[in-house]
């Protein structure tokens, strides 16, 4: 592709994100918004539900539905393609594939996911053997039926559109009507039956918003990829936040731009699936989350193990630095104690930092405030050594302490409480309560 | 005793069931439970005093929580009935508190302790509508009762075993009910927290209500409860503590697998058999995780 070949692709996809009139319309840039936006509120509670893989099976079982809704639409005599027709017979075999599923479940030894591995690929297999009946009885007229599988936004009429859009902003507004009622269904289902809600009907509605917005979805995303445009957004929203209501919002906003901006370059380059483009856009921002989430991402959790690590390394140089009477800092006794050249690098600074230690003209010595933490990390230590010895734990060095260092060492409070601990292993009358009082 | 209960071939030995009353916050009428026809519950006759702290004990497989469970309907109740205050659940509901064991929920789910307390206020919120400022007072107030007004925003992983079940025993005060079923609140809790828990108990029976907990630790027993339920598939005893927790009749709850002795017959036949924990005192094995 030469250059201005490369700046046309771009100029229409500027065209196309800012609703000007470039490949897509703007009926199935707004569709495709809600439908992200939907599945990731939906998809929210399906994970947090651990329904995730269900939904899988349900996107997979529509297939035969689609193919079956179109022949048995075009042997009475309309066309086939008729949407509304198509995703009816979508909804009803992906339901059935569901009910498949759970009845495998119930009246086999299986488990979840070998049942929904043996529906989900016997329905998808019948629906490809349908599909490619119905292309060999009318050569030609079959025409966008095989979108269905992995999604083209482009063969979306304005009217397909509309439908999309109502579908996946109904899907918003109940679940934002019922936010408080799923909440507590998903988290706890029997407290929610003993306070007196319907716990079966309200999960009913909650499945229904999941075949509805994978049955709505499946033309501009497609049946095999549908499950990732509920899952990701989730998955990847759960990454910056530990509140349901943000994670919601976040993941509409995630499942929202990466289908809008899926769809746009799905038709900017003509040879993308949609589905395809969208996933890829959700993966995405799923890569993102997991890289630079505050805390849960791998670079927070990275930065604070290695500030943990340095933690550490200070506690080991300030038991070294009590051995010698004027608390000096030797490095060749701190090189036998703290191994990482990182770590020992960064010690002089740390502990200065945290006011353990300070610079004198006889180099680094403890500190006050160094001096009373590196007493009381021991004082820990022989309390922890003691309590294991006392309950007759294994204890890790293999050594046992003495027991007078027991006596000398703990606090009254502490000694009462290890004597307590010590008086529920040995001395109830029930061994299998203490059995289970002393295992944790 | 009703003519009902003289007819049945009950030792002599048992505390006598007390008669059913209309003014017992919970009646359990002759309730069986079977798991796939295989009876948990067999014939359970118990009326709950009000204003007490009942301790419900039992071996393992007794039947003390699928008890609880099948009063609040949650499991299905083979033959019998129960009252709460003389009327079926579903007319009561709004005033029994219910606290499940810890390990029901998924503790990673993304809610703070205060959403989970907010739960309990839920009922009384009813449909549609978000929950309310008073309602994050009440159940902020409740928090604090049970010392966790520090972690109210707490995501509910990052608490301890102990602080997660304080949670629940918060959602279960912000029901305010009347009568409270505790499903092992004390399970693997450490001493502070315990004490917290017993103290917040106290305070609801002082104000009048009864909490049935099930409780695995015998030793505390009679100093934390006045009434106890002895369950083993069938009620072994029930009544005030100090006449129903006998050695009598904990053997008989137990099936007489309490003492030391029997402990060591135990530890002799599997020595027979070969089995690699020969002869060491139980005891000794359950301290080393």
């Amino acid at each position: 592709m030469n250059d201005t070949g490369l700046n046309t692709v771009w100029h229409d996809l500027w065209l196309t994100l800012t609703l000007q009139g470039g490949s897509a319309s703007r009926w199935v840039l707004v569709a495709a918004t809600l439908l992200g936006a939907s599945c990731g509120i939906v998809g929210t509670f399906a994970v947090l539900r651990k329904r995730a893989m269900m939904s899988d099976a349900l996107s997979h079982a529509t297939l035969p539905g689609i193919a079956t809704a179109y022949l048995a639409w075009t042997a009475l005599g309309r066309d086939g393609r008729s949407l509304p027709v198509l995703l009816l017979g979508a909804a009803l075999s992906g339901v059935l594939g569901v009910l498949a599923t759970q009845a495998i479940i119930r009246f086999s030894r299986l488990r979840e996911d070998a049942a929904i591995g043996a529906v989900l690929s016997v329905f998808f297999g019948v629906g490809v053997v349908l599909m490619s009946v119905i292309q060999s009885l009318s050569t030609g007229t079959q025409g966008g039926l095989h979108h269905f599988i992995l999604g083209q936004a482009a063969a979306m009429t304005s009217d397909d559109a509309r439908l999309i859009a109502i579908a996946g902003g109904a899907a918003v507004l109940i679940a934002t009507l019922l936010h408080k009622e799923f909440r507590l269904v998903t988290f706890d289902g029997a407290f929610a039956q003993v306070q007196g809600w319907p716990v079966s009907l309200i999960d009913l509605v909650m499945m229904a918003l999941v075949v509805i917005v994978t049955v709505v979805g499946l033309q501009a995303v497609g049946v095999v990829l549908i499950v990732a445009l509920l899952v990701i957004p989730a998955a990847a929203a759960r990454l910056w936040t530990d509140r349901l209501g943000r994670m919601l919002v976040i993941a509409a906003l995630i499942g929202g731009v990466s289908a809008y901006v899926g769809v746009a370059i799905s038709a900017v380059a003509h040879n993308t699936p949609t589905g395809a483009a969208i996933v890829l856009c959700a993966g995405a921002a799923f890569g993102v989350s997991l890289l630079f989430a505050p805390r849960r991402g791998l670079l927070a959790r990275s930065l604070d193990l290695a500030r943990l690590r340095l933690r550490i390394a200070c506690e080991h140089a300030l038991d070294a630095m009590l051995e010698h009477a004027d608390g000096r800092y030797d490095s060749h006794d701190i090189a036998r104690s703290v191994r990482s050249p990182l770590a020992r690098a960064l010690l002089p600074h740390s502990l200065r930092r945290w006011g353990w230690a300070r610079q004198t003209s006889d180099g680094l010595v403890l500190s006050e405030a160094g001096r009373a933490r590196a007493k009381a990390q021991r004082d820990a230590i022989a309390a922890w050594h003691g309590y294991l010895d006392v309950t007759g734990a294994a204890h890790p060095g293999g050594g046992r302490p003495s027991a007078d260092a027991v006596e000398h060492v703990l606090s009254p409070r502490m000694v009462e409480e290890i004597l307590r601990a010590t008086a529920k292993v040995s001395e109830l009358p029930s061994g299998g309560a203490s059995r289970e009082r002393a295992a944790p | 005793m009703s003519p009902l209960h003289a007819s049945r071939s009950t030792p002599a030995t048992l505390a006598p069931f007390p008669e059913h009353s209309s003014e017992s916050p919970l009646s359990i009428h002759d309730v069986t439970v079977a798991y796939h026809s295989k009876p948990v519950l067999w014939d359970v006759d118990y009326d709950a005093p009000a204003a007490a702290l009942v301790a419900i004990v039992g071996p393992n497989g007794a039947g003390k929580s699928t008890l609880i469970k099948a009063s609040l309907g949650l499991t299905p109740i083979a033959s019998g009935r129960v009252e709460f205050w003389g009327e079926p659940y579903s007319k009561a509901r709004r005033r029994v508190g219910y606290v499940p064991q810890r390990e029901s929920v998924d503790w990673e789910f993304p809610v703070s302790a205060l959403d989970v307390v907010c739960m309990g206020r839920y009922a009384s919120i009813g449909w549609f509508r978000p929950v309310r400022r008073a309602d994050r007072d009440a159940a902020m107030e409740c928090l604090q009762r049970l010392g966790l007004a520090d972690l109210a925003q707490r995501q509910i992983s990052q608490l301890s075993g102990g602080q997660q079940q304080r949670v629940f025993i918060a959602r279960a005060l912000a029901q305010q009910a009347d009568l409270y079923l505790m499903d092992e609140p004390l399970a693997g809790v450490d001493a502070t927290t315990e004490k917290v828990i017993i103290d917040v108990l106290r305070n609801l029976r002082s104000q009048g209500k009864t909490v049935l907990v099930v409780h695995h630790d015998l030793q505390t027993v009679p100093e934390y409860f006045d009434h106890a339920l002895l369950l083993n598939a069938r009620v072994v005893a029930a009544g005030p503590v100090k006449d129903v927790f006998t050695p009598a009749n904990l053997t008989r709850t137990y099936g007489g697998r309490l003492t030391a002795l029997d402990e060591a017959a135990e530890a002799l036949a599997r020595a027979e058999r070969g089995d690699p924990l020969e002869g060491r005192p139980s005891t000794r094995r359950s301290a080393t995780p």
